[in-house]
This record gives C-alpha cells, structure tokens and sequence, in this order.
C-alpha cells in the first residue's frame, strides 16, 4: 500500500441525516456505487483527502525508483537489465498519471513536489530500506509491489473517476512487475547455494516492512472509517494484509523459502494464516524519518530536482522566446 | 567463466562488436540516469532510448556470437569482456557529467548512428541488413529527441547556452574517431557489409551545423581529435563500467540470472 496513513479531517463520520442536502446527495451517489468526476461538487474534506491520498501514492511512485534503480547498473544479463529498466520507468509512469489525477482536484505538481522534497508530505515507509543485493530487487518485485497490487486492485473501485481509472492502468503494469520479481526469485533459488541464501536473506529482510506496508491496523480508526463511506479506501489495512500474507505464504513455500515468522501457522477453522505483530515501533520510526534510507531517498529526489533547475528554466525560456517569435513573425513578415 | 577474449580477424565479427559494443556502453550510460533526471518526463524517455539501446545490443552481440561461433551468448559477451576486448567509440563511455552533457553525448552519437543504420540498411549481408532496419526506427527518434533538446537547451537562458557550450568543446575532440577506418572496415566496406564511415561524415556534419544554428551553439574550431592506435584502446572510465555491469557475473561464475 502506498499510501499508509491518510488522515481524513474527520472527528466522526456523519449520518445522512445530519448532512445538508447537497452533501447527502453527494453521499447517496457514492452509496450507489456512482463515480465523482473533477468539475463535480464535492465536500471539502473528501477533496483534502483525496489529495492527499493520491499524492501520498504518486510520491512513492516517484521515490520508489530510487532503491530498484540502485540495481539497474548491475543488473546481471542484458534481459534482467531491460525488464529492470521498463519497471521502473513504468513507476515513473505511474507517477505522472497519479500527479495528473491529483492535479484534477485542483493542486498543482509542483506544489506537490515542493510538499515531498520540504519533507511536509509522507511516501511508503517501505522505500526506507536498502537494496543490498540482486536478490532484494526479486523481493522488492514480489512482494512490495504484491502488497501494493493487494491495495490498488481495490481502489479500482474507488469513488474518485480520475483515481480510480489511474489504478486500472496501474493495475495492469503491476501485475507485470509482480511476475518478474517473483521470476527472479524463482531463479535464484533453482541456483547455486550463494543464490539460494542470497534469496533467503532478501525475504529475512523485505518480509515485515512489506506488511508495514499496509499501515497500522485502522479498525478502530475514524479517518479509515470515513474514507470507507466516501469510498475512497474499500477494505481496511488489516484485511488487506491478512489476503496479502494468505496469498503470498504459499508462493514463498513453492520455491522453498522460509518466511521469517515463528508464529506463522496455518488455522484450519479460519481457513487463513495466524501471523506474529508487526513491529510497529519500527514503523513509526521509518515514517517519522528515521528509517536507514530516509535520508538518502530525501538527498537524491532534491538533488536531482535542484540539479536539473537549470533544465527547467531552460525549457521555458525557450518556449517562451519561441512564443513570442512567433507573435512577431507576421509583423517582421509584412 | 573466465574472461572471454575474441581474437581480431574477422572483419564481420568486428565489425558487429563495434555496433554492440557503442549500444551496450551507451544504454549503460544512460541507464544511470534512471530516476535522477531533472523531471519525470525525462526519467521516462530517457529509460526508452536506454532500453531500445540494450535491446538493439542483444542483436548485435546475439549475432556476433553466432558468427564467432565459440557458442557465446550476447550477455556472455557483454558481461566476461575485459575492456581492452570492448570496441565501442570513446565518445560513449564518456561520464554522464551534467544532464546536459549527456543530451549533448547522445545528440553527437545520434547523428552517427542514424546515418549509419540508414546506410546499414542496404547492407549486403541481409541480417545486419535487418537489424539496421529494426533499429533505424528507434534511432529516428532518438535523434528528433536530441535535435529537439539540444536546440532548447542551446537557445534557453544563459545559463543553459553556456552549459551546453562547454559540452560540447568537451565531447568534440572525441567524435573524429566516428569517422576513422581501419584494415578491418576496408575489407567489410569493400565486401559491402558497411558504408565506408568517411562517407556519413557529410550527412554528419549537416545535421550537426543545422542543428547547432538553431542552438545558437558555435562549433569549435579546434580541430584536434582523440586518436587512438587501435579500438581496444579506451579511456579510463570503461574499466568502472564494466566494475560495476560485470559486477554479479564475475563474482558469481557460472550462475544462471
């Protein structure tokens, strides 16, 4: 899940009874399973929300490259390099649709940009984390971009038309990527012993944050239970990561992976696995930017965006200077 | 495996090193860029023209291997190569240095490249023939794309013109050796393999002048131009490459990716 914690604005979700007519018609429309599209009136906070739920996700896209394209230099066959290459491209992709969406509803990109890069706005805690070997970018493909798949497949449904058709086409482009980290790590364990424990140690290390992925759980949460009655969010963080987890165990075993969990077990009555507690502590550190990567992941996006300034700049003097050759050209003609 | 060293002595075989060899380097180049460019917009096309590089390299490599006939893949090749054995230009395996000189690097290649692959087409050997074919279309638009950015960038601001100026008086020394043949491409153009690389010189430099007007960049005078004694000769900066592409295969021989 990208977007892990996204607050709603909401002390407590109101009853239609207590809405005034336009926001109760807004609300029948969401009940009706209708989508809101971007000159439609909409209540403010559902708007906030989106925004930030959106740009939440757009941010990770974009910070996301970083840890995979540690490897792309690396990349052990030309094969592997250019499914490397189009996967990450595709999350850069993946950004500018969601940017896009977000700027729908009345916010700009760079706005949203200058939020991240000033450290006002949050990404998945899971981009946090190094990519130490070619193994990691295997787990990274399997299982982060499995927990996000979990997450986005739902939010297809979402209630917002310009978000819910970005995750259509996201939705596609993930379960490619999906494939070819599970690929690697099928690979990697039909090798060599060094390959085979070069896997192992990935899953050791990409298991519990990618179940951080899906945020603490939000049963109880009035900013979770609000974003369900917009439809903004369909299932709670502890249903996704309960699919996630009853999903991903058996393709873990397939290829003789040992998922780092003393108290995983299967349980029979619930058809569904027991698994042992996040360790939130660390959860909380990694968001509030204390996770091993933060840093660097923050240095690279400003470097790269304060280095490539004078592109920028270039870009528009010249479409400018272009603009204006044009307004005189048929005066300088006559 | 051991380091793989491929003897000179068949121009076609040399002839196909040097075409994989200039696409295998500067997809490698470009693919360092991947996620810290100045704008998403050019995370995503530059990740394109480095693809289309990589996969252009499988071709030539793939090919060569088939004509070397030592049962070596195109990624055997690639990855066990020590960098006297790699025959790439040394304009590509220049730094990226700014974002700027890069675009400059590519825009320099680009012209190369289009020009030859057009030529390439008419090959008389049919595969090479084909590849070409294949590739010209990628390559087009490789070079709409570095016309079009260098013109911007040229005719920017102040700032940018000037970036790119010094760019360019860095890369231009290197681009000559585009141009120079040897032994083997005078019995690969007298075969009708390959155009003689004297003759893109013209179509080159049009596109060049043409191009470098709109930017408002000058051309630099200086006529000097790096030469060396034979293609196996590099720069220090393909040893890094090959550090960091070789990096799994040589610590790891024989595994299968």
């Amino acid at each position: 899940m990208y977007a892990q914690m996204v607050k709603t604005d909401a002390d407590r979700v109101k009853s239609l009874d207590e809405m005034d007519p336009q926001e109760r018609a807004f609300q029948q429309r969401i009940d009706a399973g209708e989508k809101i599209e971007p000159k439609e009136w909409m209540p403010e906070p559902y708007r906030k929300t989106l925004v930030r739920q959106i740009s939440q996700h757009a941010h990770s896209e974009v910070v996301g490259q970083l840890p995979e394209g540690n490897w792309i230099t690396r990349a052990p066959t030309l094969e592997r390099k250019a499914i490397l290459l189009a996967k990450v491209q595709d999350e850069a992709g993946h950004g500018l649709y969601l940017y896009c969406a977000a700027e729908t509803l009345g916010v700009s990109r760079d706005d949203l940009y200058e939020q991240l890069l000033a450290g006002r706005a949050k990404y998945s805690s899971i981009f946090n984390y190094p990519t130490l070997s070619w193994a990691d970018i295997g787990a990274i493909g399997w299982l982060v971009d499995g927990a996000a798949i979990m997450n986005q497949v739902q939010l297809q449904k979402t209630s917002y038309g310009p978000y819910s058709r970005a995750m259509i086409r996201i939705c596609k482009e993930e379960s490619f990527h999906q494939r070819q980290g599970y690929d690697i790590m099928m690979k990697l364990c039909a090798g060599t012993a060094e390959q085979k424990a070069m896997a192992q140690d990935a899953i050791d290390r990409w298991w519990w944050p990618s179940l951080m992925m899906f945020g603490p759980s939000d049963d109880a949460s009035v900013h979770s239970v609000q974003s369900m009655a917009w439809k903004i969010k369909i299932l709670s963080n502890d249903e996704l990561r309960q699919r996630f987890v009853d999903q991903t165990v058996p393709q873990a075993e397939f290829i003789g992976l040992k998922v780092p969990d003393p108290d995983l077990k299967w349980n029979e009555k619930r058809q569904s696995y027991d698994f042992g507690e996040v360790d939130w502590d660390e959860f909380f550190q990694v968001l509030a930017g204390n996770g091993p990567c933060n840093r660097e992941r923050m240095a690279s996006r400003t470097r790269a965006w304060e280095d490539g300034a004078w592109f920028r700049e270039a870009l528009t003097a010249h479409a400018d200077k272009a603009a204006k050759r044009k307004a005189t050209a048929p005066i300088a003609a006559e | 495996m051991t380091a793989i060293t491929v003897k000179s002595g068949d121009p076609l075989l040399e002839f196909l090193l040097r075409m994989g060899d200039n696409s295998l380097v500067l997809g490698h180049r470009l693919s360092e860029w991947c996620g810290h460019t100045p704008v998403l917009e050019e995370d995503i096309a530059i990740a394109n023209v480095s693809l289309d590089l990589v996969g252009q390299t499988q071709l030539w490599l793939g090919f060569a291997g088939e004509v070397e006939g030592k049962g070596h893949s195109a990624d055997n090749l690639a990855y066990l190569r020590d960098a006297g054995g790699f025959r790439n230009f040394l304009l590509v395996e220049q730094p990226n240095g700014s974002y700027g000189q890069t675009l400059m690097r590519q825009f320099l290649f680009d012209a190369w490249h289009y020009y030859m692959l057009r030529r390439l087409e008419h090959s008389s050997d049919r595969r090479i023939a084909e590849i070409a074919e294949k590739a010209v279309k990628e390559v087009t638009y490789h070079l709409e794309r570095s016309v079009d950015l260098v013109i911007r960038l040229g005719d920017g601001t102040q700032e940018s013109h000037a970036l790119m100026q010094e760019a360019l008086e860095l890369l231009w020394p290197y681009t000559g050796q585009m141009f120079d043949a040897d032994g083997f491409d005078e019995v690969a153009v007298k075969a009708g393999i390959m155009p003689d690389p004297a003759e893109i010189r013209p179509d080159w430099d049009a596109q060049v002048t043409r191009t470098l007007r709109a930017a408002t960049l000058e051309i630099p005078q200086e006529a000097f131009s790096h030469k060396v004694a034979a293609r196996s000769i590099h720069t220090e900066h393909l040893g890094y490459i090959l550090a960091d592409m070789q990096f799994l295969q040589r610590a790891y021989p024989g595994a299968t990716w």
